[in-house]
């Protein structure tokens, strides 16, 4: 499995995850500059965390033009696997990736602390083998991650299964307090249709050290893994 | 030729817009409690090259849906002039 990290100007989550993936997971990772049109033969592409383009006219609205998600664009239809985190799941979702749009979160702070999620979907890679009903503590660091789509988008979403995660408390109660943002249905990450294509708000790539005190993101990180290598 | 548009994107009048709520509640602070309601967007202004305005209407629609407006959770309006 070859891992590619997309670096924009303004990423900055691009080091933390390409370290998770290369040093904690033991997997081949490469960097991929958004300019070139290059995947580098990658079997699996993620879009990091940080301000692309300074988050200038909407977060991720000029990133999602730049040459290489040209590239990511074909890559994804033709079923690659595509995982986008914070500023990465913005892009995904301006680039119409994935459905929805992140809005303002309600309160207008940013918000930088550890929430709990909850997996939803059965049926997409990255949470199938988290346990139904788990919390798993993972950062948000965000002011733009209040998930919005239309009600027929949400119905396709669920009819669909869709949805990665949502808030919810450290219970796994999915309760309108645990939703830090005013996110849609507390929704915190989705899937294209296809379910080739993931985004969420959260960073696990933040929890995934055990010298840094939490290794949650690791349920997602090795879910991901051992269904992915079936398949490449 | 060469026409001037200026461009409102602002959000869909069904979603809550947190600037314009916090600016609404403030207008207390100054004064003015009879003002209510305030919503926040852009104003965007730019310049284009066409043979005539029906063309130069057709460019602007054009960048606004590819960029400048999220119409999941935006929406626009503009008007259009010839640059003397």
């Amino acid at each position: 499995m070859k891992f590619g990290v997309v670096v924009f100007p303004g990423s900055n989550c691009d080091e933390d995850m390409f370290y998770v993936l290369s040093n904690i997971l033991k997997q081949e990772t490469v960097y991929l500059w958004h300019k070139d049109h290059d995947l580098k033969n990658c079997d699996f592409i993620i879009l990091p965390g940080g301000f692309s383009y300074g988050d200038y006219l909407r977060s991720g609205a000029i990133a999602r033009f730049s040459p290489l998600m040209q590239e990511i664009v074909e890559f994804a239809a033709k079923g690659g696997f595509v995982f986008g985190v914070c500023n990465g799941f913005q892009v995904l979702c301006e680039a119409g990736l994935v459905p929805g749009a992140l809005m303002h979160n309600t309160e207008r702070k940013f918000l930088c602390k550890n929430v709990f999620i909850t997996p939803v979907s059965k049926t997409a890679l990255i949470t199938s083998e988290i346990p139904s009903g788990k919390a798993l503590k993972i950062p948000i660091a965000h002011g733009e991650g209040n998930y919005y789509a239309d009600e027929k988008t949400l119905k396709e979403l669920e009819a669909n299964d869709q949805i990665l995660f949502k808030y919810c408390d450290s219970n796994g109660a999915i309760t309108p307090e645990s939703n830090p943002n005013g996110s849609l249905a507390n929704i915190a990450g989705v899937c294209n249709r296809g379910k080739n294509v993931f985004g969420m708000m959260p960073h696990p790539e933040r929890a995934a050290d055990v010298n840094l005190g939490n290794t949650d993101g690791l349920f997602l990180f090795n879910s991901l893994l051992s269904l992915v290598e079936g398949k490449v | 030729m060469k026409f001037k548009a200026e461009i409102d994107v602002m959000p869909l009048k069904a979603l809550l817009d947190p600037q314009g709520k916090a600016v609404t509640k403030s207008m207390v602070n100054v004064g003015l409690p009879e003002i209510g309601n305030v919503r926040i967007g852009k104003h965007i202004t730019l310049e284009i090259e066409a043979p005539d305005e029906k063309t130069a209407k057709i460019k602007v629609e054009e960048a606004c849906k590819k960029l400048l407006a999220n119409q999941i959770m935006e929406f626009y309006e503009f008007k259009i002039e010839p640059l003397s």
